[in-house]
């Protein structure tokens, strides 16, 4: 077990008089570089759930004139003669982009890239990330990602329209789409800058928890974050490069007359797409499914990505403020190798209407059904370890139940739609909105808010306001639940995703109450998102002073001061000679029983009669 | 004050729990007018198996949340393992799953399975923003199409010179279907990615341009329906919309010549 020598501590302590600008901006800290990745996450979030906002108005009244919008946005509403209606190019644009910035820019990064860093070292015991320049390289290269994105709203014809999963053609041939002009090329662009830049994280994460765990820090004694943390990273590194490649592929379709996607005989608006001799097609024997392919490879093991890391924080939560072990630790740890095993053979689920031979979908529908099972694991975990618990209602806690709620209702759904059957009836209508809403996206999103509102003294030294906390809780669950729950419902009845005026459609008419139901809920969702930036900011400046250990609980994190000096630990790193869930062992007058704590002499005798290989409890 | 919150959540669960069960037993689906009726015994075996065990666990998640709650003085039981209950939810689940699996994937292969010799040939060519239908016509033969004649006036670039081109028959946005009587639709594209969704019948076929993708059904009651594009194809996807029209076997021919000189 290797463990970072005593002397970076003071080397450490010298480089902390640094200039403001190496130290806060060019930062190699690893906490630093986490909050760097929150906050800007937190700003890209801003964006994307504007953008949703503006979804929602469209779909319960679509045919309304917004004077104020038109004002805001005269390129998505002004259809002239002063008439504010939104306008359909407008409306793909929205939604492609609500879908790629929150995806990657917001779910994967705050999360992983956020609390990965801050939160990495600190339960594994280390000084740093194992290569903090690469770190904060990784960092800057994902900001110029965001400038990228962002700056493809104000060029040309406006961002990427052909949404977040960018399909060719749409997204290959220009006359195709007003956002496949410029816009497509910044989106891919900048989505090679963000693949480069968690590329980096995800060496440095593998690298930091293999290589640096402290003394005794056994895989078995690792908490359930570190697992995640650790599973995440080998995810992105197994599963971007795909996209990469993809996304090269589709600059060289777009712009160098290659055709990796792009099939012969492509007419647009009844004009064939011809080449420069004028007599034979300009594209040749490629073929859009195999973008498709490549895209979904990458694209379902990402969303385990969005959502490892808050399947771990809500563990560790759940026993902090359950202040009761956590149930089936190895099962839980066991389950999360399942899925992030399983997610590299279940890409083809989103691929069962798509032309792809039907044999293909058989092979799919069998590990996308067997993902259920470990899933199914995790829950009944969870819920064994609340049975008997003394649970705290701290806004954490809350979040975590929250967590485990999305994760049932969200993960049932999953159950359906990997039938390839009864998924031809429900692939592209809201039932699937609704099912990667309320798994994917909401418990990530929980799960950071859980994450923020708990390790907020290890970010800033601070604690959140637990009113303001609790109020922010009870608005974004009652409401996440009334925007996402009954899009199951239109779903099943057949409401089109991705559509900018569903009453065209005789049959979806008498849905529009449900939508606008559901936009209600989703306006007031989006603007009690500001108490929690209100409670951020306000806390990260002006909130109680943190003591190093405020939730009593047992972690490495809580061991060293709030917020940690640089080098986390003062002194030497402590050793680690137990599991990270040791509550409420009547054996101990303290609880809990914190994982650096030496094992006493009674329980030195039952490890020696036991042998060598039992040490993990 | 600190008991308040664990209650609020066991009733905001079990409230959930009451009003996802009201709302998810009624009639969602669109009427069902096609032979494909095992489709929605198949979301139906789903509802009643999820929906038991979404019951069943947001239950327990109220009960725990409400009933184990700190009380300051003593400790949670120490308990974190127990061999035998984790096998056993993890093989139910598994016996579970290996259910729906089996069912999933014979379903599936009933779907997919080869036409019925007698099937009526129909072609639906996608393009930005319209559908193509095409029938054979009495030759029971599809003209040759070649993309590079596509026009205005041709969006499909049939090739008039193919003797089998003659009678074929042309429609846009109406899919004229014989009642009870099996239909294979070879689904095509012109451009972009298009979804051919019959909501109806439980239909959907994502429209690649550069390949043709077979599917086929038995319409089995008459009446108007709608066509709706599922897959995004740009700035019209929303006004993608066909008609469909079931009539009986015997009135087909004479409904589709009309529909023609029209």
């Amino acid at each position: 077990m290797a463990h970072a020598p005593e002397a970076h501590a003071a080397e450490a302590h010298a480089h902390a008089e640094e200039a403001f600008i190496w130290k806060y901006v060019f930062s190699k800290n690893h906490r630093v570089i986490g909050i760097q990745y929150y906050v800007t996450a937190m700003v890209m979030a801003l964006v994307a759930g504007l953008l949703a906002m503006l979804i929602r108005l469209q779909l319960a009244w679509p045919q309304r004139d917004w004077g104020v919008l038109a004002k805001l946005f005269p390129m998505g509403y002004d259809v002239g003669g002063g008439f504010g209606v939104m306008r359909p190019e407008f409306y793909a644009m929205l939604f492609t982009m609500h879908g790629t910035i929150m995806v990657f820019f917001v779910l994967s990064t705050a999360p992983v890239s956020g609390f990965g860093n801050i939160l990495i070292p600190l339960q594994a015991g280390a000084r740093d990330m194992a290569f903090p320049f690469l770190n904060g390289l990784s960092y800057w290269t994902f900001f110029v990602g965001c400038v990228v994105i962002l700056s493809s709203f104000f060029i040309g014809a406006g961002a990427a329209a052909g949404g977040w999963t960018a399909y060719p053609p749409l997204s290959a041939l220009k006359g195709a789409v007003p956002g496949s002009e410029t816009g497509q090329t910044f989106w891919i662009i900048g989505m090679v800058f963000f693949i480069a830049s968690f590329t980096m994280g995800g060496l440095n994460f593998v690298t930091t928890i293999i290589n640096l765990r402290t003394k005794g820090l056994t895989p078995l004694r690792m908490p359930m974050t570190l697992w995640a943390m650790f599973l995440v990273a080998v995810l992105g590194l197994l599963a971007f490069p795909a996209l990469v490649a993809a996304c090269l592929m589709l600059i060289f379709d777009r712009h160098f007359g290659t055709s990796f996607f792009l099939p012969t005989g492509l007419v647009l608006n009844n004009v064939p797409l011809l080449g420069p001799d004028g007599k034979t097609f300009l594209h040749q024997g490629g073929s859009p499914l195999l973008w498709q392919h490549l895209f979904w490879f990458l694209g379902h093991p990402e969303v385990y990505i969005l959502m490892l890391p808050a399947l771990g924080f809500t563990s560790d939560i759940l026993v902090t403020f359950a202040r009761k072990p956590l149930f089936g630790y190895k099962s839980m740890v066991g389950a999360l190798w399942a899925i992030a095993g399983l997610s590299f053979i279940v890409w083809g689920h989103h691929m069962f209407v798509s032309g792809m031979n039907p044999y293909l979908g058989m092979a799919f529908a069998v590990g996308t059904i067997l993902i259920a099972v470990p899933s199914a694991v995790k829950v009944f975990n969870w819920l064994a370890t609340l049975r008997g618990a003394r649970i705290r209602f701290n806004t954490p806690m809350l979040w975590a139940v929250g967590v485990v709620s999305l994760f049932i209702s969200g993960g049932l759904s999953g159950v359906w739609l990997a039938q390839s059957a009864p998924d031809i009836q429900l692939h592209d209508t809201m039932f699937v909105a609704a099912h990667f809403h309320l798994i994917m996206a909401g418990a990530a999103l929980f799960g950071v808010f859980g994450a923020t509102s708990y390790w907020f003294p290890k970010m800033f030294g601070r604690m959140m306001n637990d009113t303001l906390g609790k109020a922010h809780f009870w608005f974004t669950f009652v409401t996440y639940y009334g925007t996402f729950f009954p899009m199951h419902y239109i779903g099943i009845a057949g409401h089109l995703r991705r559509i900018y005026d569903p009453y065209q459609y005789e049959f979806l008419k008498p849905l529009q109450p449900i939508n606008q139901l559901i936009t209600i809920s989703a306006l007031i969702l989006g603007s009690s998102q500001i108490l929690f930036f209100v409670n951020f900011f306000w806390s990260a400046f002006a909130g109680k002073k943190a003591t190093e250990n405020p939730w009593q609980a047992n972690g490495l994190e809580w061991t060293t001061a709030s917020p940690p000096p640089h080098g986390n630990w003062p002194g030497p790193i402590p050793e680690v000679h137990r599991w990270p869930y040791e509550y409420a062992n009547p054996d101990f007058p303290k609880d809990p029983v914190m994982q650096h704590e030496p094992l006493t002499a009674a329980e030195m005798e039952v490890k020696a009669a036991e042998g060598p290989s039992r040490h993990e409890h | 004050m600190g008991r308040l919150q664990g209650l609020l959540f066991a009733l905001a669960t079990v409230a959930l729990v009451v009003l996802a069960t009201f709302y998810f037993t009624r009639p969602w689906l669109p009427p069902l007018k096609s032979d494909r009726i095992a489709i929605d015994h198949a979301i139906w075996l789903s509802l009643v198996v999820t929906g038991a065990v979404f019951i069943l666990t947001n239950l327990l998640l109220a009960y725990f949340s409400w009933r184990y709650q700190d009380d300051g003085r003593t400790r949670a039981a120490y308990w974190h393992h127990n061999p035998r209950l984790e096998w056993s939810w993890t093989l139910v689940t598994a016996l579970i799953m290996c259910t729906f699996l089996f069912k999933a994937l014979n379903l599936w292969a009933a779907v997919n399975a080869e036409p019925p010799a007698d099937a009526m040939l129909i072609e639906v060519t996608g393009q930005q923003f319209a559908w193509n239908v095409r029938y054979p016509g009495p030759d029971g033969m599809l003209g040759r199409t070649d993309h590079l004649l596509a026009s205005q006036e041709n969006p499909i670039g049939l090739d008039k010179s193919d003797p089998h081109a003659a009678d074929d028959v042309l429609l846009l946005n109406q899919l004229y279907l014989p009642q009870d009587r099996a239909v294979r639709v070879q689904v095509r594209s012109m451009d972009v990615i298009h979804s051919f969704f019959l909501p109806n019948f439980r239909v959907k076929q994502d429209a690649l341009p550069g390949m043709t993708v077979q599917i086929w059904f038995t319409p089995k009651e008459t009446g108007d329906f709608e066509i709706a594009c599922a897959e995004h194809c740009g700035l019209g996807h929303y006004r993608m919309r066909g008609q469909v029209h079931v009539v009986p076997v015997a009135q087909f021919d004479k409904a589709l010549a009309d529909a023609a000189v029209q």
